[in-house]
């Protein structure tokens, strides 16, 4: 027998392309995928109607408009639809810069499918809700000791909702001061999250917008003069997006305070400091974390995403309504907070990535957090390398500097020498089975590409990743068509992404697509 | 499809013998006698073949000889040749009215190979008549209507002949401002706008929203500017189209490269120079609203220089606003904006930060030098 012959690198791939129509044309009428068995008539007769036990006002009329189908044909459907995906699971997924896209622990998925917390109901009596009410307020705790704030909130349903939530307790805040119409202005920097300025917009503030110094640190200067009696409050991600550490965090902070703003602290991204710096400890009087990103619970569009908002002691009575409290006896939900912003969505937050994000944690222990961190971290600065050794690519800003969890890297070059775009080596990637992802807009570092590769992959996925990027760098300066035509290999193509701003132009559900298509 | 190419034989003459431009038949002279060969045809033919690669069918339009046609002939494609007869070598003039001709064809899309001077010329010819892309073939080259380099001209075209992933907007033509220049100061001044055809930036995932189309966000900062006009208030409003959509708003017209004045209710005057804003301002308060102009991030001395010192003295530094997209700064790469007002005291007030109005209730603040 031959050995095998080793594989190339990069790996060969190809995605299945089935041109699978939606589940609602494969409708067959009459086609079923459970055929109940009739029951029995002992049964029948000791039960009577089921139907007329059900309120008048809750009895269909018509029948539900659900797709017919026999079971295999459900399971075909879903597979073909998953073989053209691009998921968590399936890829070395370190192209999602900003996105801390580690990995899930399966069990953690098996706790929250437990029908111990499946078959609860937000409306049951506290009483029979005791675990998973203990479970939130040992959370809370946990994330306190992370952070070093004094009390959290886990309703908001995702990173964004935790930052919204920030941004309505700061109103709250200096409007109990009496001083909210006078404080009009938040002040934000550009690579921090973006959600920062637009959560702050929505809530009817002026975004002022910090650009980097020379070195690529958010500008001390700048903040300097931005800040006013206008300011409403300072929300910023540290370490910011290009993975760079902000070494003057103290300063901004002390700027905003002392003309009475409230400083607040992008955690989306805190996989790079978890247990080794503390929101609190600098200064900061709010901060919020993402479930879904640093504790692992699957991110929002692969799943229920779910975010936490941090506060000091003089801030918590502002927390939405109800918090999880704990006496001698039982754990309760308290609603009598006059101050409170109010409820941020329905019930309480997203039980099952909670109890996910508890589990994790616990798995974990303080030392394994600190873990995290440092393998994050070291992961990054290994890619850092790698990729550096490509032609065409660079990490703009602080020079010679380590990053922490993430680096925005530039093709500048190579588009300059080439004529290939980042956008380009992206459509390019996902012919390799990978995904790569570019940066927010505008794009500040030219030609961006964000990479983060968390502490969930080996040496050798991030070899491979690099082997990717390296193989296409060098067909830019080769074959620069292939990259232009890309992909070839991917279900994914080159589409005009503009409709999907145009509500009449897209439809997420078959009666509303029935609606619209004209 | 019809394109037309118009090449400025001459352009770049001057470069690569170090000569700070081609613009005068004395430097052009100069430049052969020390041994320049012409290089623009050659980046014509390199557009070119990028163009040809892509197979598409299209006709194209040049004037005679080295204006184009020997460039259209080289890459084995038959012209129609523009009937103007160029004079040898060619002139200024001789671009103008070949970019006059392609304007009766019509065609879809015009390439021109030159500098900042050509562009000048197209300009004048057509204005923003039709879609222009410059190939960089000139040694002076500031103004925004020129793709990095040839070959990225040609992939520009082609994505534009098949009607892909480009689209059209008003790009600045900056040149050398000759009156300064014979006061021996260099430095640039804004001509005007060609329509150039860009790069739509396709995003692959949605993580990150399509932004708004370029004319949306700036009737956003021209939302916020007219929302903070003050009744009693005089307003000086320098070049650019950023400022431009101020007017609009306000239902007035603007002079693309003049410096002009309103107040909330009426135009008090278009195009004025410093004698007579000076003289429009009296002991009026005003304020002045600038854009940065020319690609260096200027926003005093380029291109509006009647808002002289004496105008920025009058009115005070706290009643200046800035305008800008949010690109315009990124381009900087972190470089501040600039002002070069001619009188250093003024210059050197007007440095530090200042808040940019990017967006409506949107400001970035953005360091300011001298």
């Amino acid at each position: 027998m031959k050995p095998v012959a080793p594989k190339p690198t990069p790996r060969r791939f190809h995605q299945a392309s089935w041109d699978e129509p939606v589940i609602f044309e494969l409708s067959q009428p009459g086609a079923r995928g459970v055929l109940l068995p009739q029951v029995e008539s002992g049964i029948e007769q000791e039960v009577g109607d089921v139907s007329s036990t059900l309120p008048e006002a809750l009895r269909r009329k018509t029948l539900p408009a659900l797709p017919e189908m026999s079971q295999v044909h459900v399971l075909r459907h879903y597979d073909r639809l998953s073989q053209e995906n691009l998921g968590v699971d399936l890829n070395i997924d370190v192209g999602q810069g900003t996105c801390t896209m580690k990995y899930s622990p399966k069990v953690n998925d098996q706790l929250a499918r437990s029908h111990k917390l499946a078959d609860l109901h937000p409306l049951q009596d506290e009483s029979t809700v005791q675990g998973i009410l203990e479970v939130m307020w040992r959370l809370e705790q946990f994330l306190k000791e992370i952070s070093g704030m004094d009390r959290f909130s886990l309703q908001p349903g995702a990173g964004s909702a935790a930052i919204y939530t920030n941004m309505a307790m700061v109103r709250a805040y200096h409007t109990s001061r009496g001083e909210a119409g006078q404080r009009d202005q938040v002040i934000t920097t550009i690579f921090s999250h973006p959600s920062n300025a637009a959560c702050a917009k929505v809530g009817g503030y002026e975004i002022l917008t910090i650009y980097p110094d020379p070195d690529g640190y958010p500008d001390l200067a700048a903040l300097q003069a931005a800040v006013s009696e206008r300011t409403a409050a300072l929300f910023i991600t540290n370490p910011e997006d290009t993975g760079i550490f902000n070494p003057s965090i103290e300063q901004f902070v002390a700027a905003v305070h002392a003309v009475g703003g409230l400083c607040v602290y992008d955690q989306a991204n805190a996989n790079g400091i978890l247990g080794i710096t503390r929101a609190r400890d600098a200064g900061f009087d709010m901060c919020h974390f993402n479930l879904h990103k640093t504790f692992s619970t699957p991110h929002g569009c692969g799943g229920p995403a779910a975010g936490a908002c941090g506060v000091t002691s003089s801030l918590a009575q502002f927390l939405p309504v109800p918090t999880v409290e704990h006496d001698e006896q039982k754990y309760y939900l308290d609603y009598n907070r006059p101050h409170s912003i109010g409820k941020i969505r329905p019930w309480f937050g997203v039980a099952q990535n909670i109890l996910k994000a508890y589990a994790w944690i616990m798995s974990l222990g303080a030392k394994g957090l600190r873990e995290v961190a440092e393998i994050a971290v070291l992961n990054n600065n290994y890619l850092l390398k790698k990729v550096l050794e490509i032609h065409g690519a660079s990490a703009p800003y602080a020079k010679g500097k380590r990053r922490i969890e993430q680096v925005r890297y530039s093709w500048e070059q190579l588009s300059r020498e080439t004529g290939v775009h980042s956008e380009e080596i992206g459509y390019r990637a996902a012919d390799f089975g990978t995904h790569y992802w570019t940066s927010h807009h505008p794009y500040v570092v030219p030609e961006p590409m964000t990479l983060e590769p968390t502490e969930s992959y080996s040496r050798a996925d991030l070899d491979e990743y690099a082997a990717i990027l390296k193989h296409i760098a060098e067909e830019a300066y080769h074959s620069p068509e292939t990259i232009h035509t890309a992909p070839h290999n991917s279900t994914v193509h080159r589409i005009n992404p503009e409709p999907f701003d145009n509500p009449q132009e897209w439809a997420i559900t078959w009666r509303a697509y029935k609606r619209k298509a004209k | 499809m019809r394109l037309g190419l118009i090449v400025n034989p001459i352009a770049g003459i001057g470069g690569r013998v170090g000569l700070k431009g081609s613009d005068s038949q004395e430097t052009q002279q100069t430049a052969l006698a020390l041994g320049a060969e012409p290089q623009a045809n050659l980046r014509a033919g390199s557009a070119l073949e990028t163009l040809l690669r892509h197979e598409i069918a299209f006709e194209i339009y040049t004037p005679p000889g080295l204006m184009g046609e020997t460039a259209a002939r080289q890459c084995g494609m038959t012209p129609h040749v523009v009937a103007t007869t160029p004079a040898d070598p060619s002139t200024a003039e001789d671009t103008r009215r070949a970019a006059q001709s392609m304007l009766e064809i019509p065609i879809d899309l015009l390439l021109f190979a030159g500098g900042d001077g050509t562009a000048r010329d197209i300009y004048t010819a057509i204005g923003t008549k039709l879609p222009v892309l410059g190939i960089p073939a000139g040694v002076k080259i500031h103004s925004a209507a020129f793709a990095i380099n040839p070959r990225s001209a040609g992939e520009i075209a082609a994505a534009y002949l098949r009607g892909e992933r480009v689209a059209c907007g008003e790009s600045e033509v900056v040149d050398l401002d000759e009156e300064a220049y014979r006061k021996g100061c260099v430095t640039t001044r804004l001509y005007g706008y060609l329509n150039v055809p860009h790069w739509l930036h396709l995003v692959q995932n949605r993580k990150a929203p399509t932004p708004a189309s370029e004319s949306v966000r700036v009737q956003a900062i021209a939302d916020d500017v007219v929302e903070n006009m003050l009744p009693e208030w005089r307003y000086v409003i320098g070049p650019g189209t950023t400022t431009r959509a101020i007017a609009s708003q306000l239902g007035f017209p603007k002079t693309l490269v003049g410096v002009d004045v309103y107040n909330r209710e009426k135009v008090i005057a278009l195009d004025v120079g410093e004698a007579r804003l000076l003289e429009l301002l009296g002991n009026q308060p005003a304020k002045i609203i600038v854009t940065p102009v020319g690609g260096q991030g200027f926003i005093f001395g380029r291109g509006n220089q009647p808002i002289s010192p004496k105008v920025i003295q009058k009115v005070g530094r706290e009643n200046i606003i800035v305008i800008s997209l949010p690109e315009k700064l990124n381009a900087l790469q972190g470089e501040p904006l600039l002002v070069d007002t001619g009188d250093p005291a003024v210059d050197e007030s007007l440095t530090g930060y200042f808040p940019i109005v990017t967006g409506y209730r949107e400001k970035v603040v953005y360091r300011v030098a001298s």
